[in-house]
């Protein structure tokens, strides 16, 4: 298959654009990064994903497609050699989708409110809901897994990079406010050292997010966005 | 080919709806099992104990929730006319429209039926939106999925045969021949197709339902 024509719009602070990283990185796929400020709806950026007008789009060829898990799906589509990224069989495949669709449709969204929330004791509410999610994704790792290191078995696949791109933002909870650490191993064992082995995987540790750059990244666009437009 | 049950409400939902579709289009025999969302049986407690909601289906003992999650899994497992496209990027874009109706054109259209005010105007004006976005998409093609009801067409039920209904119920217009002529004309395509026709909850069934809420 061909890698040349292969641009991945988006910037590097993102979850969402670290995926489609981490999928390429894994079918070691050339392509060209081109940063874009997400806040800034660019012309560029509405010609690419007029009705989202979100990143990431990826650009193979001179087709555009827009949504994280449906690009990372057609990177497993359509470029065959390497590992598979989607569990082959039908139950596991329908499996690994259902939790990465929570981890977009419940617990993002609560990530980001406990981020939103200010104050104390609100905050920590919601810390407890994000501590469920999370307990309940410790409970998805066990059964996928298999006894194995990742979701997706012996090597990654398309579960550890729906939630492994977040890993980095857990890690920048804990490092802003110890009181809010999420990769707990008293409570999320088999979590906490899954996400230790991705940042030593071979296949996904160069698009690993470093917690420390994320934390400078954060601040800068903090202070470049008016409003929050995730 | 294993056991195949089908957890579904009590007859109107249209997530249900898409996996009798899906179900029904590779010839698949199940047994259906009517759910009561306001009393959830042991079974749906025990099959989505995640969101305990409907559909879930469960083959040989295992089960799988959420409508779209179910339909690819369906077109995976069994033989049959292809429900998603076979090219990769194409693959994409049905992905793509689905995950769009689902985010945008339904609840938009949804609220828009159902809240009053300043909601339901801020509703309309997200509806209008979002059938603009499919009115261009349908455009010259009979189904989203080209010849043959694919999974966009499967996805859209709701916008197709529920919303209209809604619409009539509710005296909300939305989606109008005047408005958006592609897709009215897709609607009427897809609610008289022979096969959806013979899984479409009974209209008059449905207009009670609204009206009792």
């Amino acid at each position: 298959m061909a890698t040349s024509g292969v641009k991945l719009y988006g910037g590097r602070p993102s979850p969402y654009v670290n995926r489609v990283e981490m999928a390429l990185e894994m079918k070691s796929v050339d392509y060209e990064l081109v940063e874009m400020n997400p806040y800034e709806k660019s012309e560029l950026l509405i010609k690419l994903n007029p009705i989202h007008k979100k990143v990431p789009v990826l650009v193979h060829g001179d087709r555009p497609i827009c949504e994280s898990l449906i690009i990372v799906q057609y990177i497993d589509d359509a470029w065959t050699n390497g590992p598979s990224i989607l569990p082959t069989d039908p139950y596991d495949r329908a499996i690994a989708r259902f939790w990465a669709a929570f981890v977009d449709d419940k617990f993002f969204p609560l990530l980001r409110q406990m981020r939103d929330t200010k104050e104390e004791e609100a905050k920590r509410l919601v810390f407890e809901k994000v501590l469920e999610a999370f307990v309940l994704l410790e409970g998805a790792f066990i059964t996928c897994s298999k006894g194995k290191a990742f979701f997706g078995g012996d090597t990654v696949g398309y579960l550890d990079i729906a939630l492994g791109s977040f890993v980095g933002y857990l890690r920048v909870s804990e490092m802003m406010n110890a009181n809010y650490k999420i990769l707990d191993e008293t409570k999320t064992p088999c979590l906490a050292g899954w996400a230790e082995r991705l940042y030593s995987d071979s296949l996904v540790k160069d698009a690993m997010l470093d917690p420390h750059k994320l934390l400078e990244s954060l601040t800068k666009l903090q202070a470049l966005s008016k409003t929050d437009s995730d | 080919m294993g056991e195949v049950k089908l957890l579904g409400g009590l007859g109107f939902s249209p997530y249900v709806n898409r996996v009798e579709m899906a179900l029904k289009l590779k010839g698949v025999e199940y047994e259906a099992i009517a759910e009561d969302l306001k009393n959830k049986s042991p079974l749906l407690l025990q099959y989505n104990p995640v969101h305990k909601k409907v559909p879930v289906l469960i083959h040989d003992g295992k089960g799988i929730a959420e409508s779209l999650i179910i339909v690819e899994y369906i077109d995976q497992v069994w033989e049959g006319p292809s429900i998603l496209p076979k090219d990769p990027y194409q693959r994409a874009m049905a992905r793509f429209w689905a995950k769009f109706i689902d985010e945008k054109c339904i609840s938009a259209t949804w609220k828009a039926c159902w809240s009053t005010g300043e909601e339901q105007a801020k509703s309309k004006d997200e509806s209008v939106e979002a059938l603009k976005f499919l009115e261009d998409e349908i455009k010259g093609k009979k189904f989203f999925g080209g010849d043959n009801i694919g999974l966009v067409d499967i996805a859209a039920n709701f916008i197709g045969y529920w919303l209209p209904i809604i619409s009539e119920v509710k005296g909300v217009q939305l989606l109008t021949e005047e408005d958006f002529p592609n897709l009215w004309r897709w609607a009427n395509e897809y609610c008289s197709d022979n096969f959806v026709k013979e899984i479409l909850p009974n209209k008059e069934a449905l207009v009670a339902r609204f009206k009792s809420r």
